[in-house]
């Protein structure tokens, strides 16, 4: 804390922090006002006498009726969950073996193809569309979640096992010599000892990897395109926007609904990450 | 049988040779202690025994088995390390019992092992508790617990003690002795702290540069070091040294340097004969070093200025002056001494060591 008199503190402090909240919860206060506000509010130039920008005086459900019912949105919704769910649980799979093997065995190559690995991650997804699209056509994959499900891990893999790398590194290596004395082959002490050491570093990993797949919109656009197959971020965008005519009550509720299941691992897995981080995780 | 016995063994790590040609025989319900600097070889060599580094070349038998390609939970072994390296994620009862349970043992054996070993180190109290809510004196006792249970054939201890702080590391030093009397079991100790060394080994092995230098009891090392580096490093204070001169005179032989002028006994003289003309390495022990009565022989004793008084209560540190060099002299506390005093120190003359100036060995 900031040790001085009150005004100090006020100053340099408490105001720039609600400042800081403010800029990052209003655009989702205007996300929900937009989601309730009517269609007259919505259209009404701003400057009428009329205009209440910043709250509604008529709230209504109808976007998000409109959503449910009239669009394929909760099909959207459980594409883009089986795709984050399968894409994570690859890349966390490959990312821990990786990174564990990188942090920890002495082979050749092993420093650069680390950086290999890291240079990947570093190729921009728009460029790298155009080969993978090519791909996903010669294999027949186009406008299935496979062709997701198959692609995303090409960025959380390199994502995932440079995060556990550190992880790795940073658990003393006599744990898994002791462990190895003990009794327990390599891949015991990997599965009894560092991992278990290694949840917090897993459970960052894998909530990382779920949002970025959660989010992801450039290749659910480029390999999917029937309506039905389509994820949220992808969905939401192309099918209520027709031609110039912005849904935006239907865009924001979509956004808002869309946003809950990621805001939901947040909350309930970061309390026991950052617990873990402390060191306080239940063995 | 659980005795140890190296051979030849050598290490290599890229283009440096940490282990040069090491041979040790550690017999059964043995304490051996490795001590020397850091960087010496010591722990390379106490981690190939364990099998967490390969060997390069020579042989490592454990018992009547030659482990050299057995992999570490093979060797029946146990190690304790610096960091105690206790499985964070685990209550100290299954840190015990992890050990048991990776080889398959019944529960209740388990459980009365542990309970066993709880007893012997006084941590019952701790069982369930995580290895983070353990004080550090405590958490070394689980790393030692987690060693007994196994009734291994050799315990490898790497710095147990390095971590904890004075008075707790000469505490668990002694419990350390007390677990290897009631146990019996053959032990390999590492360590740079050579009061360690001398009061825990049966054996001490001093290892400078990947080499040994000796293998001996700890008064043996102390009182007869085979080099000038285990006569240096053995013993607290220091051994002062200074190179003198081999002259022989009137059919005695003297050592002779700027403000040192020794009539050297005729039980050592022999020795020496060979060296007269040459210049040698003078060794003396502070301890043999005393503040001279006015009836002292002048030709074993020698003038000092006094630089520094260290007060340590059972003795007095005397660091003076003696023409270029600096001595140590550990006196009576009694002694009353200032600083730029003119002292007259006297020696033991049975007590006075020689080392070759080229090849360090003792003469």
């Amino acid at each position: 804390m900031i040790e001085g008199a009150r005004w100090r503190r006020w100053v340099f402090f408490n105001l720039p922090l609600a400042l800081f909240v403010i800029g990052l919860l209003f655009p989702f206060y205007w996300m929900m006002v937009t989601t309730v506000r009517p269609d007259a509010e919505l259209y009404r130039p701003w400057m009428a006498p009329n205009y209440t920008p910043f709250w509604t005086l008529n709230p209504t459900l109808d976007h998000i009726r409109y959503l449910l019912d009239e669009t394929l949105f909760n099909r959207w919704m459980l594409n883009t969950f089986f795709i984050s769910v399968l894409a994570t649980v690859i890349s966390l799979f490959c990312g821990l073996l990786a990174g564990y093997a990188l942090s920890r065995l002495k082979f050749p190559f092993a420093g650069s193809l680390g950086t290999g690995i890291f240079i990947t991650y570093l190729v921009p997804q728009t460029l790298l569309f155009i080969p993978l699209a090519d791909i996903i056509r010669n294999f027949r994959l186009g406008d299935t979640p496979w062709a997701l499900v198959l692609t995303y891990p090409t960025f959380l893999i390199p994502f995932c096992t440079w995060l556990l790398m550190g992880y790795f590194k940073a658990i003393p290596r006599e744990l898994e010599e002791c462990a190895r004395i003990d009794g327990a082959t390599r891949w015991q002490a990997m599965v009894y000892i560092v991992f278990p050491v290694a949840v917090p570093g897993i459970l960052s990993a894998g909530i990382f990897a779920f949002t970025l797949s959660w989010n992801e919109f450039i290749y659910a656009l480029v390999f999917l395109s029937s309506p039905e197959q389509k994820t949220v971020s992808v969905g939401i965008t192309s099918e209520l926007v027709r031609g110039d005519v912005f849904y935006w009550g239907s865009l924001m509720a979509g956004a808002l609904l869309g946003s809950v299941p990621v805001a939901l691992i947040y909350s309930f897995f970061v309390e026991y990450y950052v617990a873990g981080i402390t060191g306080s995780v239940k063995g | 049988m659980s005795r140890v016995i190296i051979r030849s063994l050598n290490k290599r790590f890229d283009g440096v040779h940490a282990v040069k040609d090491v041979n040790l025989d550690i017999h059964d319900k043995e304490f051996v202690v490795l001590v020397g600097p850091s960087g010496c070889g010591k722990t390379t060599t106490l981690r190939m025994v364990a099998g967490l580094e390969s060997i390069t070349s020579g042989e490592i038998m454990i018992g009547d088995r030659i482990v050299n390609e057995l992999p570490p939970m093979d060797r029946d072994i146990a190690m304790v390390f610096q960091n105690y390296a206790l499985y964070p994620h685990m209550s100290v009862y299954d840190n015990m019992a992890f050990g048991l349970k990776m080889r398959g043992f019944d529960r209740t054996e388990i459980s009365n092992r542990v309970k066993a070993a709880a007893e012997i180190l006084g941590i019952e109290e701790q069982l369930q508790r995580k290895p983070r809510q353990l004080s550090g004196g405590q958490r070394q006792r689980v790393a030692l617990g987690r060693a007994i249970v196994r009734h291994p054939q050799v315990f490898l201890f790497d710095e147990p003690l390095s971590n904890l702080d004075a008075k707790l590391r000469i505490q668990m030093r002694v419990e350390i002795k007390k677990i290897h009397v009631r146990l019996g079991t053959t032990a390999i100790y590492v360590t740079h702290d050579q009061v360690e060394a001398m009061t825990l080994g049966d054996r001490v092995v001093v290892m400078k540069d990947g080499l040994v230098q000796q293998v001996g009891e700890p008064l043996e090392l102390y009182n007869e070091p085979a080099n000038r580096f285990v006569a240096g490093f053995i013993g607290s204070p220091a051994m002062n040294f200074a190179t003198v001169e081999m002259a022989d005179t009137e059919g005695a032989l003297w050592a002779r340097h700027e403000g040192i002028r020794i009539k050297l006994p005729a039980a050592i003289a022999g020795r020496l004969r060979p060296h007269v003309g040459e210049n040698v390495t003078l060794g003396i022990r502070p301890e043999d070093l005393r503040v001279a009565s006015g009836s002292e022989e002048a030709d074993l004793s020698f003038d000092a200025v006094v630089e520094v008084i260290e007060k340590l209560g059972s003795q007095i540190l005397l660091d003076v002056r003696v023409g270029p060099n600096t001595m140590v002299a550990a006196v009576e506390p009694t002694v009353k001494a200032k600083v730029h005093d003119r002292l007259r120190l006297a020696l033991n003359p049975d007590r006075l060591y020689f080392f070759d100036r080229v090849s360090q060995a003792a003469i």
